[in-house]
C-alpha cells in the first residue's frame, strides 16, 4: 500500500435522478465515499444499482435532461467538480480523470482513425506538437500490447477485435497520464481469456504507474485479484464498504453475503449448487421507505421495512448499512 | 472502386431502357399533340389525318418507341402525310444522341429546347438546395444540441407551419406582401415575375433580385423536412457510446459536435441530398409557373399539356440518367465518409 494515505477524491451525499415520462428514477440516493492516491476501489452491484451513474455523475457525463444531479459534493484535489463550469470540467476530463466504458465495440468512433482518436486527447490537453502526439500514441499502443503500433494508427476501429479495442480505449484513457482512471465494467463485454488480459493490464497500470483506479464491475471474482477496497451498491445506496480481504472474510450485509454465495469457487464442492438471490432488483421509480433490500433479504426484521439503515462504521474501516447483525440474526 | 462504378453503369443500361419504355407508352396514351395544334381554330379532319401520318402517330406505339430509340434512317417515312412512305427517315434515335425535334416548337431539336432552359432551372434550384441544406444543417444541429428547449420548440412550430403549407400559397403570399404591397406602400420591393426586367436586361443583379422570392418559397417548404431529419439523425448520433467517450476525453464541445457527431450523421444526410439533387433538374413545377421562371418545370408542364412527347421524354430521361449517376456519386461519397464501406 502507498505510504501516504492521501485522500484526493471525496464524494459526499451524491444524488442523481432521471426525470422520464414514466416517472422519476431514483438512480443514486446519497452516495458518499473517498479515494486515496494510488488506491484501487472496486464498486460492485447488480445491473441498475447506480454504479455507472455514480461515476458518470462525478465526471458530469450524465445526459441532462433527463438526468439531474440533485445534490451532493464532489471534491477532487480541492476543486468542487459539481460547481465547475463546463469549460473547466473539460480540463478535468481526460486530463486528470479518465474513463473507459463497458462496450469497446461501440465506444470508439467508427469513422475516425485510431490515431486521430488517440492523439486528440493530447492535442486538447497538452502543448505537444503533432509529431510528439504521434510518438506518444505509438508508445501507448505498444504499452497496452498492440503489435505493429506505427501502422495501426491509420486503421479504423472496425479493423480491431473487441479485446484490441478495449486496449485502445485504455491507451486513450492513459494518454495524458491522468491521476484517476474510472473503468466502467471494462471486461463485461469480452470473453474470458481477453478479460484476463485486460485485468492483467490494469494490474500493470497499478504497479508500474501507481494510478488510482475505480473499477466498476458486477463480478466479485475480478475484484478479489486487484482491488484494495470494495464498495457494494444496491438500489442507488452504498450498502457495504470494506477492505477487500475483510469483505470476503467477514461480509456484514446480507446482500454481500448473497452475492458471495452466488459466486462459483474452485475450492467449493461441485455438488453444492450456487445460490441465487430470490426476487427481482428493486423498482427505482420511488424512494424506498425501508431498507431497499428488505423484500429479498433472508434476515429481514420489522424495522427493516419501516426504516432505511444508514451506512455506518461497524468495526475499524468496515462500514455497512444494515439493522441486523448477520452473525446472530438479531438487531444490532 | 473503378470496377464497381463500371458495374453500376452497366447495370443502369437495362434499367434505363425499361424506364424509357414505360414512360414512352404512358406519354403516348396520355396525350394528343394534335388536340392543341391549331390553336383556337379546330383542326379539319383531313388535316388531322395528314398530321397524324406526318408525325408518325399512326404507327403502333412499339414502332414509335423504336424510332425514338434507334431512329428511322433505316426505313422510309411518310413525310408529306399523303399515305405512302416514300421519304428516307432522318432521325438517328436516342441511342445515337438524337432526341428528336419538339412538336410544339416546330422543328427545334429537343436538346436545344432543353438546354436553353436547364441553366435557368439549375441556378434557381441549386441556390434553393444550398440554402435548404446549409440552413437545415445549422438549425438541425442546433435544435439537436438543445432538444426540447424553448428555441427547439418554437422552431419546431414554425417549421411545422412551413411543412403543412402548400407551396403555391407561400409563393403567392410572399409575392403579395413583398412585391405588390411593398410597392403600394412605397417601400423598396421585389419583382413579381420573370427572370429579369426587360428594360434593364439580363444582369446578374437582376437575376439575383428575381430569384429571392422563388428561392424563399422553395426553401421554406422543404426546410422543415430537411432540418427535422438532420435533427433526429444528430440526436441519434449524439446518444451513441462514442460521443460519451469523446466527452469523457474532455474534448471541446464544438469538436464533438462537428467532427465526432457530424461525420457520423452525415451518412444518412448524404443519402437524402443525393436522392434530391437529380430531381432538381426537373425544376420546381409550381414555383416556376407562379413566378414565370423560364425553367425546366414550366417546359415540362407545357410539354405534357400539349403532348410534346419528344421534349417530355428528353426531360424525363435526363432526370433518370442523373438519378443513376447521383446514386453512384452518393455511394462514392459514402465510402469516403465511412471506412467500413468497401466495394471490392
Amino acid at each position: 500500500m502507498s505510504q501516504e494515505q492521501h485522500v484526493f477524491l471525496e464524494v459526499k451525499d451524491l444524488r442523481t435522478r432521471f426525470h422520464t415520462p414514466e416517472g422519476t428514477i431514483y438512480a443514486v440516493n446519497g452516495v458518499s465515499f473517498s479515494l486515496n492516491e494510488g488506491e484501487t476501489l472496486a464498486v460492485v452491484g447488480e445491473s441498475g444499482c447506480g454504479k455507472s451513474v455514480t461515476m458518470m455523475s462525478i465526471l458530469r457525463l450524465i445526459a441532462m435532461p433527463p438526468g439531474k444531479i440533485v445534490s451532493g459534493e464532489v471534491t477532487y484535489r480541492d476543486r468542487k467538480l459539481l460547481e465547475l463550469s463546463e469549460d473547466a470540467m473539460e480540463h478535468i476530463r481526460g486530463k486528470e480523470i479518465a474513463m473507459i466504458f463497458q462496450d469497446p465495440m461501440t465506444s470508439l468512433n467508427p469513422v475516425l482513425t485510431i490515431g486521430r482518436q488517440l492523439t486528440e486527447t493530447l492535442r486538447t490537453h497538452t502543448p505537444m506538437t503533432p509529431e510528439q502526439c504521434r510518438e506518444r500514441a505509438i508508445t501507448l499502443l505498444d504499452w497496452v500490447g498492440i503489435p505493429d503500433a506505427t501502422k495501426r494508427l491509420y486503421d479504423y476501429p472496425h479493423q480491431f477485435s473487441g479485446g484490441m479495442r478495449q486496449r485502445v480505449m485504455i491507451a486513450m484513457a492513459l494518454a495524458c497520464t491522468p491521476s484517476l482512471l474510472i473503468a466502467d465494467e471494462p471486461t463485461t463485454a469480452l470473453d474470458v481469456t481477453i478479460q484476463a488480459q485486460i485485468i492483467e493490464l490494469a494490474k500493470r497500470l497499478k504497479q508500474d504507474v501507481g494510478m488510482a483506479m475505480i473499477w466498476i464491475t458486477h463480478d466479485l471474482g475480478v475484484v478479489a485479484g486487484m482491488a484494495d477496497r470494495v464498495i457494494v451498491m444496491y438500489a442507488g445506496f452504498i450498502v457495504e464498504e470494506a477492505d477487500v480481504d475483510d469483505l470476503y472474510d467477514n461480509p456484514l450485509h446480507p446482500y454481500t453475503i448473497a452475492l458471495l454465495q452466488a459466486l462459483p469457487r474452485a475450492d467449493r464442492r461441485r455438488e453444492k449448487s450456487l445460490k441465487s438471490i430470490q426476487g427481482a432488483p428493486p423498482n427505482l421509480l420511488a424512494e424506498p421507505v425501508g431498507c431497499p433490500f428488505a423484500p429479498r433479504c433472508e434476515f429481514v426484521q420489522d424495522r427493516c421495512v419501516r426504516e432505511n439503515p444508514l451506512l455506518q462504521i461497524v468495526e475499524g474501516k468496515h462500514k455497512a448499512a444494515c439493522w441486523v447483525d448477520v452473525k446472530t440474526g438479531g438487531l444490532r | 472502386m473503378t470496377r464497381y462504378i463500371v458495374r453500376r453503369l452497366l447495370q443502369a443500361i437495362p434499367l434505363l431502357l425499361v424506364i424509357s419504355l414505360i414512360l414512352f407508352v404512358l406519354m403516348q396514351n396520355a396525350t394528343d399533340p394534335l388536340a392543341t395544334m391549331g390553336g383556337r381554330t379546330p383542326t379539319r379532319p383531313e388535316d388531322r389525318a395528314r398530321l397524324t401520318r406526318q408525325l408518325g402517330l399512326d404507327k403502333p406505339v412499339y414502332i414509335q418507341y423504336l424510332y425514338w430509340l434507334i431512329g428511322n434512317d433505316w426505313t422510309k417515312v411518310d413525310l408529306d402525310g399523303d399515305g405512302t412512305a416514300e421519304t428516307q427517315g432522318k432521325r438517328q434515335g436516342v441511342l445515337r444522341g438524337d432526341f428528336g425535334t419538339s412538336i410544339v416548337q416546330t422543328g427545334r431539336p429537343v436538346t436545344t429546347v432543353i438546354f436553353e432552359r436547364l441553366p435557368n432551372t439549375l441556378i434557381l434550384m441549386l441556390t434553393a438546395e444550398f440554402v435548404i441544406v446549409l440552413g437545415a444543417l445549422l438549425v438541425g444541429i442546433f435544435s439537436a444540441l438543445r432538444q426540447y428547449s424553448l428555441f427547439d420548440n418554437i422552431l419546431t412550430g414554425i417549421l411545422f407551419i412551413g411543412y403543412s403549407m402548400p407551396i403555391f400559397f407561400v409563393a403567392l403570399s410572399t409575392m403579395y406582401i413583398f412585391s405588390i404591397n411593398f410597392q403600394r406602400w412605397g417601400l423598396p420591393h421585389l419583382p413579381t415575375v420573370g427572370m429579369f426586367d426587360p428594360k434593364i436586361g439580363k444582369t446578374t443583379g437582376q437575376i439575383i433580385l428575381h430569384m429571392i422570392l422563388p428561392v424563399f418559397s422553395i426553401a421554406f417548404i422543404s426546410f422543415a423536412a430537411y432540418s427535422r431529419y438532420i435533427r433526429s439523425t444528430m440526436l441519434e448520433v449524439l446518444g451513441q457510446d462514442y460521443i460519451r467517450t469523446a466527452r469523457s476525453k474532455g474534448l471541446p464541445k464544438r469538436e464533438i459536435t462537428f467532427i465526432h457527431a457530424l461525420k457520423n450523421a452525415s451518412l444518412p444526410i448524404v443519402t437524402i441530398v443525393g436522392l434530391d439533387l437529380p430531381l432538381l433538374l426537373g425544376g420546381a413545377v409550381v414555383t416556376e409557373r407562379i413566378f414565370a421562371w423560364p425553367g425546366m418545370g414550366r417546359l415540362f408542364i407545357d410539354g405534357i399539356d400539349r403532348g410534346d412527347t419528344p421534349v417530355v421524354m428528353g426531360i424525363l430521361m435526363l432526370i433518370a440518367v442523373s438519378v443513376v449517376i447521383f446514386q453512384i456519386i452518393t455511394d462514392i461519397v459514402y465510402a469516403w465518409l465511412d471506412p467500413r464501406i468497401r466495394f471490392d
